[in-house]
């Protein structure tokens, strides 16, 4: 697992894959815009107001597959001190932060036609409040330490911590009753979607799947760039070389 | 090796605890997280008159009528019990007979006076030649079964 | 022409679907856009740091950066 995880090896990996996930992320999303908005029906009751759905529920989707990631990240940081995985745990909950934020906005005008009300405090919409405080929270947290490892270590308990909620917004609609609805897609005896609208659904969910590889790459490889920085930084104070401003280049330096 | 076992196995155990401690948490609050009680619920309890509550279940068919000052009157049933509702505002686009629906306001003898009437959708999407498709061929039936087994219409609501 | 308009008001639920994904993609290009420019920026620090170290000092880890 080392091998795989190890910054370089990263690096390399990644601008190998990161025209590929651009590529599949902008043609997936590009169809599954065109089906969602052009090519698929108006739904028997809520009319063509059904086509919110095509990127709410990717974006509410996202919102938890990004919160698990972050908390696996944050747990391997911890247990194994592996410092991809801190980093992949930072660079992700800024990303995860944005779907949160599209997931309730995107839901709150869908709600008003629909349901009458931009808001309600019923047990779906208020976990997922919670969900995106978690994540401002953790991003917090990290900035909140000078020393950037310690930072990664409060935040990553702050992670696990907060994971408590994602089975809670999951089933939230199962256990109690609330205004949301129940899933329709992931769950027991198949999905209750006609397949014209399940579509562009699942275009969007992989194609927002896809873009968050592709920034979780760019992120993280702007994590690790940083750290060499500052690594280099501190080399160079330590080897007694005047402090250099970026860009500027010291007297004497080898090309 | 031995740290991070150590380490493992401290995560694993507080994850454990952390987990029986939310369930523990939201056992305890079962109740007021609970967004709306159904009719047999209402008339289960002795509430106070000027309580706030939300009721929920389906439209009964056939009970929607508007009266003078844009009014509506309706019932709300959970096919065993059902409770009258007035309601004087501008209704949600899902609002229809048959249909789920939430009402918030206070009783007034034996009536909910509702100051606000949210619908509710259920978990199938379907453009609307197949739900008439469905219907000619008899399958809405099995579809409210399906329904009412994800808890999305009261339990004995579909019979 | 009526085709695009009928597009345009989306049955009545124009002011409801158009900022949903307007503001969907406003959001993904826009983080998009910052974290691009938060690698340039980085990788530009780190260029201008590695050109004013002498040689010696240069971590072999750095070749594959492009």
């Amino acid at each position: 697992m080392h091998r795989f995880a190890n910054p370089t090896r990263f690096m390399r990996l990644s601008a190998a894959l990161l025209p590929w996930t651009a590529g599949a992320a902008l043609a997936l999303i590009a169809a599954g815009l065109y089906l969602g908005l052009f090519g698929s029906p108006a739904d028997y009751q809520q009319g063509e107001s059904v086509r919110i759905m095509y990127v709410h529920v990717p974006s509410a989707w996202m919102a938890m597959f990004c919160y698990t990631f972050m908390a696996g990240a944050s747990a391997v940081g911890l247990i194994w001190k592996h410092p991809l995985a801190d980093l992949a745990a930072k660079a992700t909950a800024p990303v995860g932060a944005c779907f949160t934020l599209l997931a309730l906005i995107t839901g709150s005008l869908w709600g008003k036609p629909m349901w009458g009300t931009w808001w309600e405090w019923d047990a779906r919409m208020t976990s997922v409040l919670v969900l995106f405080f978690l994540y401002l929270g953790y991003i917090a947290l990290i900035n909140a330490f000078d020393d950037p490892t310690r930072g990664l270590k409060a935040a990553a308990i702050l992670a696990l911590v907060g994971f408590a909620n994602v089975p809670i917004i999951k089933f939230s609609v199962d256990w109690w009753n609330t205004l949301h609805q129940p899933a329709s897609v992931f769950k027991a005896g198949g999905p209750s979607i006609d397949p014209s609208m399940l579509a562009p659904l699942l275009l969007m969910g992989v194609g927002f799947t896809v873009y968050f590889l592709w920034v979780l790459m760019l992120r993280l490889r702007t994590e690790i760039v940083a750290a060499k920085v500052r690594a280099l930084r501190l080399r160079q104070v330590r080897s007694g070389a005047p402090a250099t401003p970026s860009g500027a280049t010291p007297l004497g330096a080898k090309g | 090796m031995k740290p991070k076992r150590r380490r493992l196995t401290f995560v694993l155990i507080g994850m454990g605890l952390l987990g029986a401690a939310a369930a523990l948490v939201l056992a305890a609050f079962r109740d007021s997280i609970v967004f709306f009680y159904s009719p047999t619920e209402i008339l289960a309890k002795a509430l106070p008159a000027e309580q706030r509550i939300r009721v929920g279940g389906l439209v009964e068919e056939g009970s929607l009528e508007k009266v003078a000052g844009g009014t509506v009157r309706f019932k709300i049933t959970d096919l065993a019990e059902t409770i009258p509702v007035t309601y004087t505002g501008i209704l949600p686009d899902l609002f229809r007979e048959g249909q789920g629906v939430v009402a918030q306001g206070r009783f007034q003898e034996g009536v909910l006076k509702a100051d606000e009437v949210l619908a509710k959708h259920d978990e199938n999407y379907m453009p609307p030649e197949v739900a008439d498709a469905l219907k000619k061929s008899g399958q809405w039936e099995h579809m409210k079964d399906a329904m009412e087994g994800a808890g999305q219409i009261p339990k004995g609501a579909a019979k | 022409m009526e085709n695009l308009s009928q597009l345009l008001e989306m049955g009545g639920y124009a002011r409801f679907v158009w900022p949903s994904f307007g503001l969907t993609l406003a959001v993904l290009v826009g983080l998009l856009v910052v974290s691009r420019r938060a690698l340039k920026g980085a990788e530009a620090e780190l260029a201008a740091l590695q050109s004013a170290i002498p040689g010696r000092l240069q971590p072999a880890d750095t070749a594959d950066e492009a």
